[in-house]
């Protein structure tokens, strides 16, 4: 989230689309509420299904899965039309005065440098133009045919209510109702905020959906005011803290990114991210990359890590490919190329795609080490249960080894939430049985392949045998220890770089802020956004106050918020180019002639001149960007593709169906089924009742939700002779399952391009395991696609078919 | 922390807020506002948890409500209706949180035979005393809102409590305390009606022009109320009645009950009821037995 939960109440008007925040997110949707009983505030509902969300919102319009950019192009194309834009906000504060390099096109569904061969572009023409004095070149009056705001309306042109009608099924109406209520909020004191989860996330084009939102957030002047924003409802309590530390396989900890074997040295990996301004007197924030890497070198490898041996950069594993992400994984599985999986708090036999594909992969295995409280489906793989999990156990010969952990109320440490809030919390109780923490256990495998090195060798020990590993007892670090790693602390004095002989921060001591991170290996930090949680004052993260100074909503006594304890980011763009606040009523932040005050901590310097500096500081341009230039794998702006398995063409390039940058691996290419063979849209979702696939162990949630279904509209059941309650069986290229129908009203079809299409609704909870009555999940029938970004795969977008059946034999 | 249950806190440490907490004895009500309702069920969770009870796990049967229907170990529930409004075209998913409505005129304490079984405290609280209860099932019949369901082992009547318990040491009920979006708030009566008049000016102002309270007259006002975005149609809300009221069957026994041939007669019947729902379980006052009673107190027959 760029704002947090409790914000959520200063909004005016607050849209939920990709997402379904009341039944996901409920306790969190509370401000929604509060927002609407206590300011007025209208709720926009924009959903395949007519979900409980929309049961309390103001206005619900129906989309179909997978066009939402449509859509939002299609509002930022009516704001533009209708001169609803916040032109104070936008010509200082985006690139739209930008000027973009000579050559760029956009042509048939595709931007200039694709190559089809690679599936891949060229990005080097997505960049602006470079004057002589090294600066990008602007066009303040948007006049300049090139600049960001004409290729954007251009862009953009075809996308009118017809086109969303026809690409969405939304009806014409309902959109012009939305896009004018949303238009409103270009007004400097209205403010609209936008709550999305997974369902925009969980396409082959998911980044572009939020990257769309982005940018209409931007026109409409609602990024970084009390209200607005554009915030993503994470859907683990800590899901936010798990990218925070980097637990993917291309980050390292606080977003910075792991090497790639093109990058041998440390020289040749900063030289790459140390962004310069591209305007004069912008910060240009992320100038001080070198001081986040080697400082997170040096809490990897302590004294071992010097300006002589390149901070043991040499020591960080280097990709090979830009990911290896699960898709990449499970196809490696598959393909017998990996063959051993430590799986720790994650159940990918129900949550990752194409099941059959997850079995075969976890079936070629020689060890599979699940850490996990509960008895996961994933653990159980090789079990046969019947038509639930048809496999053959003398043919699986995949060693699994089961290591229960404690669960969250079992442990101390802190959860990071959409809000970016680092949440201390204590244990509530003992564990059950053996199991035991993810930390001890962790520090147990550590220890022993540390022995084994030492003992053994082996190829390059060195990494293992001089990670620094200082706790009070090694077997076993104390969340508080790793805590006050993350957060940092000085290996040397840290003195003033004005004043030398001024010391800043005395050798020993936990630093008070990534301010005070350097480069020359005098201070560590393990994750540079997270330094201040833990202080020499102490856990910031177990505070608990929550006085609200000002009525901001912004309680900076509770918790600690990254970064710098900042609760709204870019909160400098809530202030016009004066410094004043746009709505005096919602003030967080001002100028008060020599610095910036307020209520929260200011996102910029705070004596930077508001005139001149401007307020998205981690850009090298210090503004946002309309245009993402070449950061985007899949295109300087968002356009319309249809999911990799769509029930029409795509209309508005009828060459180019799917992403054309998403990797595609072909033996999953060879599984995607046509609309002929199977006409109906696929969906996936959360219920309220449960949470993924645990709660199913749960006797109450399993009471209030017992049994896997699908939903369907009542024009499909009567068209495929289908009842409510009624047992059917959903199939796709992949799979084939059963379920209870629910035949309800709450799902209509579309007319899409003429044609009538119709939704299956597939909710995500069940498995094989647990107290529920046994089901399948969604990831039987999806398609192995991800984004072409980062990969989530196309979850929420697919095909299939279904017709009248009987009850599981088993 | 006792006194601090059973006297009224006016201010409170590290809280934004002083919560105020009705004293035991202040009529007390629960109020549901269906529009700010999403049907996450946190109420039946919460109930379950709290009162300790095990409703087995059952099956989809083609809605969202589950178990299906109220039982004797589920003491709430959540019903879905979905309703297209004849007048905008628009589909409107009503979510109503069912349970004892606490009568200020319980039907189900005036037919009770059993001395003692169900009382009516003076916040206005009604409960079922269980080792009072005989396990006739009159209080089932005798509830204008289906509500206590009958349990036939152990043969009692049970229904929501609104946490008496938690009541009387100065704590709101569970569901109140579960719900995330304060659909579900406690307070005095005065307090709810006073929340409640500006929950429906707000309602009106996004077009609910019915936007009203549910305290029917029929019963003397419940205390739980409910917000409704369409107060004229109650019934929409899973057949929430729009004008319950006791019984005339359950007058002509209290009235009869004062005499001892029919005292002998209610023996007879209270064994019959026995049997009955051994046999059949709980049933409800049907539209002949209402026109029978009241041709009975007409005098007609």
């Amino acid at each position: 989230m760029t704002n947090l939960w409790t914000d959520i109440r200063s909004a005016d008007l607050v849209i939920v689309m990709g997402g379904n925040a009341a039944e996901a997110h409920p306790c969190g949707f509370k401000w929604v509420t509060r927002a609407k009983a206590e300011r007025g505030a209208r709720l926009i509902v924009v959903d395949p299904r007519f979900t409980r969300t929309a049961a309390v919102a103001d206005y619900y319009a129906p989309i179909r899965p997978g066009t939402d950019i449509t859509f939002l192009l299609g509002v930022i194309k009516y704001c533009i039309d209708n001169n609803k834009v916040q032109w104070d906000y936008v010509k200082p504060f985006t690139n739209a005065a930008f000027i973009v390099m000579e050559g760029y096109g956009f042509k048939d569904g595709l931007f200039t440098g694709y190559d089809p061969a690679k599936r891949s572009y060229d990005r080097a023409g997505w960049d602006y133009e470079i004057g002589p004095d090294g600066y990008a070149v602007l066009d303040p009056t948007l006049t300049h045919p090139r600049c960001v705001w004409n290729l954007l309306k251009q862009h953009i042109a075809p996308y009118t209510p017809e086109t969303v009608a026809r690409i969405c099924g939304t009806p014409r109406e309902k959109f012009l109702h939305i896009a004018a209520m949303i238009a409103e909020t270009s007004a400097p004191n209205k403010v609209m905020t936008s709550m999305y989860a997974l369902g925009w996330t969980q396409h082959s084009y998911g980044a572009q959906n939020i990257r769309a939102m982005a940018m209409l957030q931007l026109i409409l002047g609602n990024v970084g005011l009390r209200g607005g924003g554009v915030n993503a409802l994470r859907g683990h309590s800590n899901i936010q803290g798990l990218t925070d530390l980097g637990l993917m396989s291309e980050l390292i900890p606080g977003y910075l990114n792991m090497p790639h074997e093109t990058e041998p040295d440390l020289a040749s990996y900063l030289k790459k991210r140390t962004f310069k301004p591209l305007q004069p007197d912008q910060i240009s924030y992320w100038r001080n990359y070198p001081k986040f890497m080697v400082s997170f070198l040096k809490a990897m490898w302590g004294d071992a890590a010097s300006a002589d041996n390149d901070y043991r950069y040499g020591w960080i594993p280097k990709l090979d490919i830009p990911m290896y992400d699960v898709i990449q994984a499970f196809e490696m599985m598959a393909q017998g190329k990996m063959n051993g999986y430590v799986c720790q708090g994650f159940n990918p036999l129900l949550s990752f795609p194409n099941r059959t594909k997850v079995t075969t992969g976890l079936s070629k295995l020689k060890f599979l080490v699940v850490m996990d409280p509960l008895d996961t489906e994933t653990a159980n793989f090789w079990q046969n249960h019947g038509e639930y999990n048809d496999v053959d156990p003398s043919k699986i010969e995949t060693e699994v080894i089961q290591l229960p952990t404690t669960c969250f109320a079992e442990d101390e440490g802190s959860l990071t939430n959409s809000g970016r809030w680092l949440q201390w919390h204590w244990a509530g109780g003992d564990p059950p049985g053996e199991a035991r923490s993810d930390v001890w256990i962790m520090a147990q495998i550590h220890l022993r392949m540390k022995a084994l090195y030492a003992k053994e060798g082996g190829k390059l020990p060195e990494p293992i045998l001089n990670l620094d590993w200082r706790y009070k007892d090694p077997a076993d670090p104390t969340p508080a220890e790793l805590a006050r790693e993350m957060n940092g602390s000085a290996l040397e004095a840290v003195t003033d770089p004005q004043d030398p002989a001024k010391v800043l921060v005395e050798k020993g001591k936990q630093l008070p802020s990534f301010a005070f991170l350097r480069d020359d290996g005098s201070t560590a930090c393990g994750c540079w956004i997270y330094s201040g949680c833990y202080t020499e004052a102490g856990n910031a993260m177990a505070r608990r106050n929550n006085a609200d100074p000002g009525h901001a909503e912004i309680y900076p006594g509770w918790a600690f918020s990254w970064p710098v304890n900042r609760r709204i980011l870019y909160n400098r763009a809530s202030c016009d180019l004066s410094g004043k606040p746009w709505d005096p009523t919602r003030k967080i932040i001002e100028w008060n002639g020599t610095k910036w005050v307020g209520y929260d901590v200011p996102d910029t310097l705070p004596t930077a001149n508001p005139e001149t500096v401007m307020p998205f500081i981690m850009d090298a341009e210090g503004t946002s960007r309309l245009w993402a230039r070449g950061l985007m794998v899949d295109g300087p702006f968002p356009t319309h593709y249809e999911p990799f398995e769509a029930p029409v063409a795509n209309v508005l390039a009828p060459g180019v169906q799917g992403n054309p940058a998403a990797r595609v691996f072909p033996d999953d290419r060879a599984d995607f089924g046509t609309a002929t063979e199977f006409p109906l849209v696929g969906t996936s979702y959360r219920l309220t009742e449960h949470f993924h696939f645990w709660t199913k162990h749960d006797r109450v949630n399993a009471m209030l939700q017992p049994q896997f279904f699908v939903e369907i509209s009542e024009e499909l059941g009567r068209e495929k002779g289908i009842t409510d309650g009624a047992w059917v069986r959903v199939w796709s290229k992949r799979a084939s399952i059963k379920a209870v129908a629910c035949v309800t009203k709450r799902i209509r079809p579309w007319t899409i391009d003429g044609k009538t299409v119709h939704l299956v609704g597939i909710p995500l909870h069940w498995g094989f395991m647990g107290l529920t009555r046994k089901g399948w999940g969604p990831n039987s029938l999806t398609p192995v696609v991800g984004d072409a970004n980062v990969e989530t795969p196309e979850f929420k977008a697919f095909l299939v078919n279904i017709e009248p059946s009987t009850p599981p034999t088993s | 922390m006792d006194a601090a249950r059973t006297m009224t806190v006016v201010r409170s440490s590290a809280t934004a807020s002083a919560r105020t907490t009705p004293r035991f004895e202040d009529e007390v009500t629960k109020l549901i506002d269906v529009s700010k309702c999403i049907g996450c069920k946190a109420c039946q969770a919460a109930c379950t948890e709290w009162n300790d009870t095990v409703q087995p796990i059952g099956y989809f049967t083609g809605s969202y409500q589950n178990p299906p229907d109220l039982t004797a170990n589920m003491f709430t529930l959540m019903r879905f209706n979905e309703w297209v409004n004849p007048k905008s075209g628009e589909l409107e998913w009503l979510i109503r949180k069912d349970g004892c409505m606490h009568c200020a005129d319980p039907g189900c304490l005036a037919a009770c035979p059993a001395p003692g079984a169900i009382v009516q405290y003076a916040n206005g609280i009604v409960d079922f005393v269980h080792e009072n209860c005989i396990g006739c099932g009159y209080c089932v019949k005798g509830c204008p809102f289906d509500i206590p369901r009958y349990s036939a082992a152990p043969a009692k009547a049970y229904k929501c409590t609104l946490c008496s318990d938690r009541v009387a040491v100065g704590d709101g009920p569970a569901c109140a305390k579960a719900c995330p979006t304060e659909a579900i708030v406690f307070g005095t009566k005065g307090e709810m009606l006073h929340h409640a008049a500006g929950r429906i000016t707000d309602l009106k102002s996004r077009g609910f022009e019915s936007a009203g309270l549910y305290n029917p007259d029929g019963v003397n006002g419940t205390h739980v109320m409910y917000v409704l975005p369409h107060a004229d149609q109650p019934e929409l809300y899973s057949n929430l009645p729009s004008d319950p009221h006791v019984s005339p069957w359950v007058r002509v026994w209290k009235g009869a009950a004062k005499t001892y041939v029919s005292l002998a007669a209610m023996a007879a019947l209270i064994v019959g009821a026995v049997v009955h729902h051994a046999a059949g379980g709980a049933n409800r006052v049907s539209e002949k037995d209402e026109q029978a009673a009241k041709k009975l107190i007409e005098g007609k027959e």
